[in-house]
Order: structure tokens, then C-alpha cells, then sequence
């Protein structure tokens, strides 16, 4: 709402930036303009109960020495900051660290959120956790924080995506959860949140829902930072004390933004370090089908914030386009939305296949294969390295940060098939190896948790097994 | 509840009243399965025992709507429904009745054409305000503003949730009827009332409220008759919706009047 920030702006953090103040603590429920609560009643009184149960867990040392129990002997942070010198060759010759959120528990950074969220919906004393999907990774770290803190885990997932990602699937029903297939709309992330979003307002008794990214109404922004703000300041830390100076760039994939807000968060107020978003071009921004929300949505209110979003004329929300089932979502976080106003970060498109030479040029160059959403980072910062050691006589001078947010392993069968690698049986060329069954005892029944519709995976399988 | 004369859905609730029954509020989506079906339904309610008529703006992501209502809404965008058609509707309704007629919308697509325009073309076509089940008053200063430059009713929803704080809160930004919530949930058709609805009918009346009418999961007469003893109205959705799918405009005139025959209070 245009008159809402006004209101707010006094004791909003992000403006006093502009002022030479600060900007990595911005508490919402506004970032500028943007963020606050566009949700049903209903929801009110669980989101009120949210807020008041995490500003009092953030005080607590308790709570504080829980979580970073967690993440130290369970998720084995803090990750690694490694130097990729053959991949830099690529990039001009700017030095680029890898923060290797791709070397957590379960693969990504998403277990940074979801087990300080768990831990939140125990202090209130929910028994059920539910949760969105897009690539799987925020499931299968739901799914797995739910197991540690012995609670219900119930995923919602576009059939699209169940598609894409079917080893994340199985991964969340090992791990005892619940997935969903959502078959309304794009059957996509967006269409998943709608489905989380009913499921909460009719259970939210004993319900948590555990939302995946920086986004939605407050307090999840401003809470998902809080969890991910540690990639940025261990980040911020390893990069002085590998180099002895602040880097001259950080780069980082957005969908909804939750790792890249957590590396800014480390560097939003050092004026010198720029920073940089890279969205999801798809087949590249002029052809509509793309997933780049900043770079050519308005703003408008979806999924409980006001932020930028991809709509038409009517306000209808357009669907996304992007090979990475994570970058898929036609809106952003509402912070990313307010740094991108006043400049503080650039956000910039990254095709499909700039992202998938990336990815293979890391396979190659660094023996990392990362998950085709971190590979949109690797292209930008493939392109800011360039820009940034341009006329430069010692490029290596430049340093210049990604976040690698994830592992590929959950992308190799849509590599295999962007890299032609596959015949049309789906088998690796040349061998008579399936991406998309791996041997086993295939006349087993389904575990007992999969609803018999979450099946488009298992019946493509199924579908290959009959052309044996 | 700020009492205005000028309020449409205020007068056509107090008319009921005054004829000793709850009102009917019923519900149908635009441009399902096409604009001038909407019309033609939304008449034939009016001629068949409704008070208020909800005209939803069907929209991409209803999060607030079960399955029925949703597959219709994505059905007339599938068809080519365009928002501004929605004053056509309610201009078509309006120019054959005398009913009080309200859009339901969510917000996002007000926002997109703009609240002052959105509001000015919805005065033009004779609505009475708008039910916003996704905007709270707390983010609602564009549309206070607007609607009081076009004398528009503010319907805020309550639910079974919300804090005694924030009804007395809710109340007061309503203008023309507070819709209550009945459940924790989303539309649809359920076996019974559930009996929340009534405690927070009587919460809403003693934080302020003339008229309070209650919607979600009503579906027949006999839900009507519950609710209609303690509610100033009844609102009928999803079992509308049901009945133009299947049966068109006669189908959608028969269940109205059914409906109908549960507003007469039984004196006690």
C-alpha cells in the first residue's frame, strides 16, 4: 500500500541506510514500501503468535545456543569458504570463493531456516509442520527437521515439480513425510504455497507452516533472514580472513531470495562490496517465459506481502519459466524488492543456458557439481568477475563471492537431458543405464504415506519399465 | 460499525429485518461460465429470494476458495474473463433488481487497476462495496480512503481466530456488515455448521456490530434455518456455484428459493 511505508518509515531500518545508517537489520513488516500482512483474518492470530514467539526466542540465550547447537553438530556449519581457481580463469581472472552452503546437511542451505522454524513450532506447541516445495530442497529440509524434532511433515509440491524432482520425492517420504502433489494452476511453487496456505488456515491449531523462502507476510521475511544471516556473517568473516580485505562483489541466485538475503545480510552495510541477484532468465527475458520478477514485474500483493511480482494487466499472476524448479516462483521477497528500489543491490536475468554452462564449467573446472539454481549465481558472477577486472593489470586483485546454495545431485537427470546425454528410452547414451530408475526391488508396493496421485514420477518409471 | 444511510447491503439487510427474517446473501462467480450467465444468475437470485449478491472476481491464486469454487474461477479465465467485466455483472444485476450487489475480490487485482479506479467504476455500475477476503484493515488505507470519497461498503471478515482486539478493531473499519467466518477454513460445501459460528456472531455483536452475516460451508435450508437465528445474514457460496455448474441459471433459481425457506425466524 502506497501510504503504509510513510507510516512506518521512522523506525525502518532499511531507510536510516540511506542516511548512512543501517540496512542488515531491517525488522519489517515493511521494507520500504513493500512487505506487510496481505492475508486473511484467519491467519491473524497464528502470525501474531509467530511473531511474539520469535522475538522472544531471539532474546533468549537459550534458544540461541539450541540453534547454533544444531547447526554446528547437526547441519556442520559453519560451511566452508573455497577458493575455485580454475573456474576464476572464467571469470577474467577476479578471484571467486565458493560459500559452500552446498556442503550442509541435506545439501543446501534451506536446513538454516526450517530447523530454527522447527524449533519455534515446538516453543508454540504444534505437533504438524507443513511446507512448499519447489525444487524439493526446502521438503526435504522440512522433512528432515521434522524427524529430528519428532514432528508431522507434510509437503506440498507442484506435479510439475514432483516431476522434475522425483529423487527429492522419495528422499521426503524416507525421511516419513507426507508429499502432496499440487495439480491447480502451474502445478508449480506458487500453486504449492496456495495449497499450504489452505491447509494452514483450516489446521492452524496445531500447525506450523514451515515457509521456505524470505518471503509472505511478516514475520516470515524478516524471520527466514534471521536463520540464513549466518551464511553471511561466517562469509563475511573466512573471506577477511583468507584475503585480509572485504570482497568487491557477493553474488547470489533469487527466487524468493532466502540465501541470497542471508550472504547480503554480511555485507549490506559495507558500501564498498557490491551485490548482486541473479534471477531466473529462462529461455531469456524478451521471450515472456522467464522468471526474472524484479527485472520485469510491478509490484502488487501475493502470498500475504507487497513486493514485485509477474502479472498482467488484470493483476492475474503470470506463470514462471525456468529450467531450476527452486528459481520458479513469479514473485520475491519484499527486502529483495526494496533493495533493488534504492539501488543497494542489482538484480540482473540469467538465461537457462548461461546457468547450465556455468554448471557444467564448475563440474569441470572445481569437481563441484552445483544445483541449477546456485548455477545462475556461477553465470552472474562469471559476468561481474568480467565486468569488474575489465582494463584491470592484476584482476587477480578482484574477489568476488558466490553463494552456492545447493548441490546438483537432485538436477543430474535435467543436466543428463540438457546435455543430450540421454537416449530416447531416458538411458545414458551408450550404456543401459536409467536416470530415472535406479535398480531395486521395483515390484514393491509404495511406502504407505504416498497418496496414490503423487505418482506422475513413479508412472514415468513405470512407463520406462514396460519399453524394457 | 460506522452506521451510514447511504450503505446498500446495511439497507437490504435492515429490510429483512424489518420483514422479521435474516437476510440471504448469495454468491456467484463473474464470467462462470460466461458474463451473461453471472447476469442472468445473479437475477434470477434476486427474483428468488436473495437480499445481497457477492459478484467474485475470479483470480489466479484464491487461496481463500476450495475446490468447487476454484475450478469455476479458473474455468472463466481459461474462458477469457477480464476484470473489468465485473461492473458489467454487477451494472446487469443492479439494472433489473433491487438487490444490494457486492464484488468479492481479492486484492491484487485493485491494486493492479487502482483502488480510486476500481472504486469509481464499481460506483458506476451501481455496486454497493466490496468483501475483501485477503486485505485486512491494518493495510487498508488506500481502500478507506477511496471508499469514503465513493461511499462504498467496507465488508472486513472475523474469524473464529481473531482476538476480541481485533474484532472490536474490525468492526469499526466495516461499514454496511461484517462477515463472519463459521470456520477455520476454506469454501466449501460441509455436512454441518460449525458451532463457532455463533459464538463469534455474539462476540462481533457486542464489539459493535449492526449486522453481522455468516458465510463458509453453508450449503442447504436447513443450514440457513441454524444460522439464521442468530445471524442478521446468510451467505451461500460454494452449493451456488454447485448448482450453475451442473444445472445452469434454472438449477441456480431452484436452490435459492430452497435456501430461502430457512430465513423465517421460528418465534420461540
Amino acid at each position: 500500500m502506497v501510504d503504509a511505508p510513510s507510516e512506518n518509515a521512522d523506525n525502518n531500518a532499511a531507510d536510516a541506510f540511506l542516511q548512512g545508517g543501517s540496512l542488515k537489520h531491517a525488522p519489517g513488516p515493511y521494507f520500504g514500501g513493500y512487505g506487510g500482512r496481505w492475508m486473511p483474518e484467519s491467519l491473524i492470530a497464528a502470525l501474531d503468535e509467530l511473531e511474539d514467539t520469535f522475538e522472544k526466542a531471539k532474546a533468549d540465550p537459550e534458544f540461541l545456543a539450541q540453534l547454533s547447537d544444531l547447526n554446528k553438530n547437526y547441519s556442520g556449519r559453519p560451511s566452508l569458504l573455497t577458493e575455485a581457481k580454475r573456474f576464476s580463469e572464467h571469470a577474467g581472472g577476479a578471484r571467486i570463493f565458493l560459500k559452500r552452503e552446498d556442503l550442509n546437511h541435506t545439501g543446501s542451505h534451506k536446513i538454516n531456516n526450517v530447523l530454527g522454524q522447527a524449533l519455534l513450532a515446538k516453543r508454540m506447541g504444534k505437533t504438524r509442520v507443513i511446507a512448499e516445495t519447489g525444487a524439493g530442497q526446502h521438503g526435504v529440509a522440512s522433512a528432515t527437521a521434522a524427524a529430528l524434532l519428532g514432528l508431522e511433515c507434510v509437503v506440498y509440491m507442484g506435479a510439475e515439480d514432483c516431476r522434475r524432482q522425483a529423487l527429492n520425492v522419495a528422499r521426503m517420504q524416507l525421511l516419513g513425510a507426507t508429499v502432496v502433489p499440487v495439480v491447480n494452476g502451474s502445478q508449480t511453487l506458487k500453486d504449492a504455497i496456495n495449497d499450504a496456505l489452505r491447509d494452514w488456515v483450516s489446521n492452524v491449531d496445531n500447525t506450523h507452516y514451515l515457509l521456505g523462502t524470505a518471503a509472505g507476510a511478516h514475520p516470515f521475511p524478516a524471520m527466514v533472514r534471521f536463520f540464513h544471516e549466518v551464511i553471511g556473517e561466517e562469509a563475511r568473516a573466512q573471506i577477511l580472513e583468507q584475503t585480509g580485505k572485504l570482497p568487491d562483489a557477493v553474488c547470489a541466485c533469487i527466487g524468493g531470495g532466502s540465501n541470497a538475503i542471508g550472504i547480503f545480510h554480511g555485507f549490506l552495510d559495507d558500501p564498498s562490496v557490491k551485490i548482486y541477484g541473479f534471477e531466473a532468465g529462462g529461455d531469456g527475458v524478451e521471450t515472456g517465459r522467464h522468471a526474472a520478477t524484479i527485472t520485469l514485474g510491478k509490484p502488487g500483493v501475493l502470498h500475504g506481502a507487497r513486493s514485485y511480482l509477474m502479472q498482467d494487466d488484470d493483476g492475474q499472476t503470470i506463470e514462471s519459466h525456468s529450467i531450476s524448479a527452486g528459481l520458479d516462483y513469479p514473485g520475491v521477497g519484499p527486502e529483495h524488492a526494496y533493495l533493488a528500489d534504492i539501488g543497494r543491490v542489482s538484480y540482473e536475468p540469467i538465461t537457462d543456458s548461461e546457468a547450465m554452462d556455468a554448471f557444467k564449467l564448475l563440474c569441470r573446472t572445481e569437481g563441484i557439481i552445483p544445483a541449477i539454481e546456485s548455477s545462475h549465481a556461477l553465470a552472474g558472477a562469471i559476468k561481474v568477475g568480467k565486468r569488474l577486472t575489465e582494463g584491470s593489470a592484476d584482476p587477480s586483485e578482484t574477489v568476488v563471492i558466490v553463494n552456492l546454495s545447493g548441490r546438483g545431485d537432485k538436477d543430474v537427470e535435467t543436466a543428463a537431458e540438457w546435455f543430450d546425454m540421454l537416449d530416447e528410452e531416458g538411458k545414458v547414451k551408450g550404456t543401459n543405464l536409467s536416470t530415472r530408475k535406479p535398480k531395486g526391488p521395483s515390484d514393491r508396493a509404495e511406502p504407505e504415506a504416498v497418496p496414490t496421485t503423487a505418482a506422475p514420477a513413479t508412472s514415468a518409471a513405470d512407463n520406462n519399465e514396460d519399453q524394457n | 460499525m460506522t452506521v451510514q444511510p447511504a450503505s446498500k447491503s446495511a439497507a437490504a439487510i435492515d429490510r429483512a429485518r424489518d420483514a422479521g427474517r435474516s437476510a440471504l446473501v448469495c454468491y456467484l462467480p463473474a464470467g462462470y461460465p460466461d458474463v451473461q450467465a453471472t447476469i442472468d444468475a445473479g437475477i434470477a437470485m434476486a427474483e428468488n429470494g436473495a437480499d445481497l449478491i457477492e459478484i467474485g472476481i475470479p483470480y489466479s491464486d484464491p487461496v481463500m476458495d476450495g475446490p468447487v469454487i476454484q475450478a469455476a474461477t479458473t474455468e472463466a479465465i481459461a474462458n477469457g474473463f477480464r476484470v473489468e467485466s465485473v461492473f458489467d455483472v454487477v451494472a446487469g444485476i443492479t439494472a433489473a433488481t433491487d438487490v444490494a450487489v457486492l464484488v468479492m475480490t481479492y486484492w491484487n487485482p485493485v491494486v493492479r487497476m487502482g483502488v480510486d479506479e476500481f472504486s469509481r467504476r464499481l460506483v458506476e455500475a451501481g455496486g454497493a462495496g466490496l468483501i475483501t477476503p485477503d486485505l485486512i484493515p491494518d493495510e487498508a488505507s488506500e481502500w478507506f480512503a477511496a471508499s469514503d470519497k465513493y461511499g462504498l461498503d467496507r465488508v472486513f471478515l472475523v474469524a473464529p481466530s481473531s482476538t476480541p482486539e481485533r474484532l472490536a478493531m474490525t468492526v469499526k473499519a466495516s461499514r454496511g456488515f461484517v462477515y463472519a467466518v463459521s470456520i477455520m477454513g476454506v469454501t466449501g460445501t460441509r455436512q454441518a455448521v460449525s458451532s463457532s459460528a455463533e459464538r463469534l456472531v455474539a462476540d462481533t455483536h457486542a464489539a459493535g456490530a449492526e449486522r453481522v452475516c455468516v458465510g463458509l460451508g453453508v450449503s442447504n435450508a436447513s443450514h440457513v434455518r441454524e444460522i439464521a437465528a442468530y445471524a442478521d445474514g446468510v451467505i451461500v457460496g460454494t452449493a451456488l456455484v454447485a448448482a450453475i455448474r451442473d444445472g445452469g441459471v434454472p438449477a441456480v433459481a431452484d436452490l435459492t428459493r430452497d435456501l430461502s425457506t430457512g430465513l423465517i425466524r421460528e418465534e420461540a
